[in-house]
């Protein structure tokens, strides 16, 4: 995967690296267990100071999205479950409900938004379905 | 992890005629941070690089380099210290090749492969006259001499300026390198925010010889605000509050420009029962050039000690 930086966004070069790993593994550019560029390769790659790329890397760490392995690297984490089902399914919707604001301010009607959903679904990496849970 | 000082000012002051070029300036550097030091021309940013290598002396006030007196340098302690000045002055008549076995001479540690290694990246011919360089070529020159010796701590005063685009991603490349190499401090001054953004940890703005604000680069970036403000009517006249460094009016809407944006500013703004507060970030650049262009005696200082904490933020009205 190819990072990018921009230092004229309003975004903090940080953030932007984040949000680019996070849209990665999302759109399935990035699979578990794939490894990241080290901090001083990327750092080097995208001439910013080590420290920012760590402070992202740190981030997502914390995040549950990336893993550190002791002398192997940073690699991309499995889907978080540290939370529960019910906890998870609560701030997903909690941002449904944001979405579906914006919808009905935009003037969709709930079938166009069914279809965006779905036809938006296959760019997307879902976690593939386990037997129970 | 003990951070050690590896620059450090006391009430350094400088004055050119009855004009105080730099005021009781305390600057801490620690080791192993990338320092970008910027200022408007004329902000105090050469007198201080120049009198933090001896090369200018100060009225009052003190400053150390590695833990010594400045005026006091031990020769072992100068080696470890290098310079870039702002240009990359060189002696013309030599080569290349002339110009590092002049500069060799001066030092008791030499790291030829990494000249080697810099000089041949940039596909420098050793027998080129140092005339005949371009800009690009110069800046890549004085930085090869500069981190040859293995200097502990480099201080560079606007090392890009001049440069296009391209030549500046190669230098800013060449200083990234350096600082993988742990350990190693670098105070640089510039007028290109984007590059400050890249590589510097922490920034130091001087504004008519004040330090105003010190602090960690995304820190200062983040804490300046724009909000714009829409009124019903004509927008109010006069507003005031603390960590205000610019306002506008056109017609019903009132630009702010906040320092340190925080609950007490936001009663403030609400008090002018606005209709509508749009709060906008800025990048680096707008930030500075939204900090530097307010009212200067009036700017409220900005300054963080020590760590990257974003909680040990600590800030006063001027």
């Amino acid at each position: 995967m190819q990072f990018l930086c921009d230092t004229t966004s309003r975004t903090p070069i940080y953030r932007q690296l984040i949000d680019q790993v996070r849209h990665g593994v999302a759109r399935g550019k990035l699979r578990v267990g794939d490894r990241l560029p080290s901090v001083r390769q990327l750092s080097r790659e995208l001439v910013v100071n080590p420290n920012t790329v760590a402070r992202a890397y740190t981030e997502l760490e914390r995040e549950g999205t990336l893993i550190t392995q002791q002398g192997r690297g940073v690699f991309v984490a499995p889907p978080r479950t540290d939370l529960t089902k019910k906890a998870r399914r609560k701030q997903l919707g909690e941002r449904l409900d944001l979405l579906f604001v914006e919808a009905v301010h935009l003037g969709f009607t709930a079938d166009e938004l069914q279809a965006m959903v779905q036809d938006r679904i296959g760019q997307f990496a879902f976690v593939e379905e386990k037997g129970n849970e | 992890m003990t951070m050690t000082d590896v620059i450090r000012t006391q009430r350094l002051t400088k004055h050119y005629g009855c004009h105080r070029v730099v005021d009781s300036l305390n600057l801490r550097v620690q080791q192993g941070q990338v320092y970008g030091f910027l200022g408007r021309n004329g902000a105090g940013k050469s007198t201080t690089i120049k009198m933090l290598l001896g090369m200018v002396q100060p009225d009052s006030g003190e400053a150390e380099l590695l833990g010594e007196p400045v005026s006091k340098l031990r020769p072992e302690t100068r080696e470890r210290i290098a310079y870039i000045a702002e240009g990359h002055p060189l002696y013309n008549w030599m080569t290349v090749g002339e110009v590092v076995r002049f500069t060799r001479a001066f030092y008791s540690q030499w790291n030829t492969e990494l000249v080697e290694q810099i000089l041949d990246h940039f596909e420098l011919s050793r027998k080129q006259k140092l005339r005949r360089l371009s800009n690009g070529q110069r800046a890549q020159v004085s930085l090869a001499l500069a981190v040859a010796p293995e200097p502990e701590l480099l201080i560079l005063d606007d090392p890009t300026l001049g440069l296009d685009t391209v030549v500046r991603r190669d230098f800013l490349e060449s200083l990234i390198q350096i600082i993988h190499r742990k350990g190693r401090t670098i105070l640089f001054s510039s007028h290109i925010l984007g590059d400050v953004e890249r590589v510097a940890d922490r920034i130091g703005i001087l504004v008519d010889g004040v330090l105003r604000v010190d602090c960690p680069t995304d820190h200062f970036r983040a804490s300046v605000k724009k909000l714009v403000l829409d009124f019903p009517g004509p927008a109010p006249e006069g507003f005031e509050c603390p960590g205000l460094v610019n306002q506008w009016r056109t017609g019903s809407q009132l630009e702010l420009v906040l320092v340190g944006y925080d609950d007490a500013q936001r009663t403030a703004v609400e008090s002018l029962q606005p209709r509508n507060i749009e709060v906008v970030e800025l990048n680096l650049e707008e930030a500075f050039i939204q900090y530097t262009r307010g009212r200067r005696r009036s700017l409220p200082l900005f300054a963080t000690e020590g760590s990257d904490d974003q909680s040990t933020r600590d800030q006063g009205a001027a």
